[in-house]
């Protein structure tokens, strides 16, 4: 997500050869003539910037703070409350439950997409990114039809927390398969090779080799799927009932603060949902790095 | 063997998480014929949600594309300080919940808070009304044009651009008969992902929309009002509506998506 592709990659601070002529800078990268900012640039700036922050950062700013002014006890106390914190615990432990299930499903799902040859593998390929396009009301109602009391499985999860699970699997379940795909498409088939005629076995080479190699994509994708899942309201509505203390997740009880007019009460489990999403995406980005520095 | 195993264990999770599912809505909602689903979606309160839905979208759609492309021009072609936390602030509303930011737009345009009053009395009503629900949508959709549009632009060069100023055309010019036209696909992703998102937004908008019938619902609010009340052929006709937007637009986006951007 926190795509930089802009101007300083790696190659824009390479140092060039001496012999540059004194009066001009050293020619970048992308050979772009640094401007002066102009008038042009500075209203357009100014209306960006001010476009993000009423919408965005000012209102995000000011959760914060009426989460916060009243000190930290009183924050925690908020937070405390037996039933967000309840919540708060069931969107926790979800979320990590489904993190780890999208590690495996979703690397197990690139690897069919980039190495597996079947007639309608495109339209699998298709399929995956269904649950980004789908409104998540929708979600939760399509899983209910399959999962609610109706189901012609026999199977219902109405109301439970299994429910609330499925459902996060649903709306995660293109972010491992994503960020793992292009990695697989980009690894050397050289070194298994190498390694199998070396003599060691597919699961050898596949600890040894492949799973190094795609490990930091694999994180970084069962990040992204866990904050995704503590961030998710839509498609847990309806099929978890929203039962306070046994399927009521965090979103769902800051709902619940705002239309009750505990205003203050939902900017507190706001500021601990977003604490723990920045925690987890400054993480992701240390491992992005780490792994970047291993090569 | 392995092989083949895993490739049953993927179509088998993906059969019952995904395709079971939206299948046995379409089905369920198809069962008795298009007769109903017809009747259903064209109830006054349905329509209504349609247009209420669709003129939210099309603003935050409008706005979006502006500030994306605006603010992509910006952060490839410009240099200024600040820059990189721009960039990053940008990315902010894909990490927050539709939730938080319906909170986030009540703290602040709420009727009880400063701005919210003073707008208010001015006879400007944001909270449980149009232009609220206009701005979540518009929150939850910020980072999708600029993201669409801005490695494009990246790699498209400003040389074609420079040599259009040298011969004497003014910046609007420039912009107009040469960015615009060599980011057009890009641009054309970017406005899909974001009318696909905005068309489907229920956690923000239900948030600040107050939930009132036939003046703030939208089509997703719809659905969970029809499903909550019972009237499962309603609730089901209008989520296959928007499941058939999605699918839509999902393809579309696949014909768009610039190539090296998987």
């Amino acid at each position: 997500m926190a795509a930089t592709q802009t101007s300083t990659g790696p190659g824009a601070a390479a140092p060039g050869p001496v012999e540059a002529v004194p009066d001009r800078p050293p020619a970048r990268r992308t050979r772009r003539v640094r401007r002066r900012p102009s008038v042009g640039t500075g209203l357009g700036l100014g209306t960006a910037v001010l476009y993000l922050s009423l919408i965005v950062l000012l209102p995000l700013a000011v959760v914060v703070w009426r989460a916060g002014k009243d000190g930290p006890d009183y924050f925690w106390q908020a937070v405390r409350t037996p039933d967000s914190w309840a919540a708060l615990e069931l969107t926790l432990g979800a979320s990590a439950l489904v993190a780890l299930v999208n590690l495996v499903m979703g690397t197990i799902i690139a690897w069919v997409l980039v190495r597996d040859r079947f007639p309608g593998v495109a339209v699998v390929d298709v399929l995956i990114d269904l649950p980004f396009a789908l409104p998540t009301i929708v979600a939760g109602l399509v899983l209910l039809a399959l999962y609610g009391a109706t189901s012609p499985l026999h199977i219902n999860l109405a109301y439970t927390q299994a429910g609330v699970v499925v459902a996060l699997l649903f709306v995660t379940l293109p972010f491992v398969v994503r960020t793992v795909q292009p990695v697989l498409l980009e690894l050397d088939r050289d070194m298994e090779q190498a390694a199998y005629s070396l003599g060691a076995s597919q699961w050898v080479t596949f600890r040894r080799i492949i799973l190094p190699n795609l490990a930091p994509a694999m994180l970084s994708g069962a990040g992204l799927a866990f904050t995704r899942s503590i961030a998710e309201y839509g498609s847990t509505v309806l099929i978890s009932g929203n039962l306070p203390f046994k399927t009521e997740v965090a979103a769902v009880n800051v709902v619940g603060r705002i239309e009750s007019d505990n205003v203050t009460g939902a900017a507190a489990v706001s500021t601990a949902l977003l604490l723990v999403a920045f925690a987890v995406l400054i993480l992701l980005n240390l491992v992005q790095r780490w792994a970047a520095r291993r090569g | 063997m392995a092989k083949h195993l895993l490739r049953v264990l993927v179509l088998v999770y993906l059969l019952f998480l995904l395709v079971i599912p939206v299948g046995l809505i379409a089905w369920r909602t198809f069962a008795d014929g298009l007769g109903p689903v017809i009747e259903a979606l064209t109830s006054d309160e349905a329509i209504h949600a349609v247009q209420v839905t669709l003129t939210i979208a099309a603003w935050a759609v409008v706005g979006n594309t502006i500030f994306g492309v605006g603010t992509a021009v910006l952060l490839v072609r410009h240099d200024f300080p600040g820059k990189r936390l721009l960039n990053a602030l940008v990315d902010l509303p894909v990490a927050v919940s539709p939730v938080i930011a319906g909170l986030a737009l009540i703290l602040v345009y709420g009727r009880f808070a400063p701005v919210g009053g003073w707008l208010e009395r001015n006879g400007i009503q944001v909270i449980f009304s149009l232009p609220g629900m206009v701005l979540a949508t518009i929150f939850v959709s910020l980072p999708l044009v600029v993201r669409a549009v801005a490695p494009v632009l990246e790699e498209l060069g400003e040389e074609q651009e420079q040599a259009a100023h040298t011969l004497g055309a003014t910046r609007w010019q420039t912009f107009r008969r040469i960015t615009i036209p060599g980011i057009r696909w890009a641009l054309a992703y970017g406005v899909v992902l974001c009318l696909a998102r905005a068309l489907g937004e229920y956690g923000a908008v239900a948030v600040v929309s107050g939930r009132i019938v036939g003046e703030t619902q939208t089509l997703t609010l719809f659905v969970e009002d029809r499903f909550q009340n019972f009237d499962q052929p309603a609730a089901f006709a209008a989520a296959t509506l928007l499941a058939l937007i999605a699918i839509l637009s999902l393809l579309l986006t696949k014909l768009l998506r610039p190539k090296g951007n998987d």
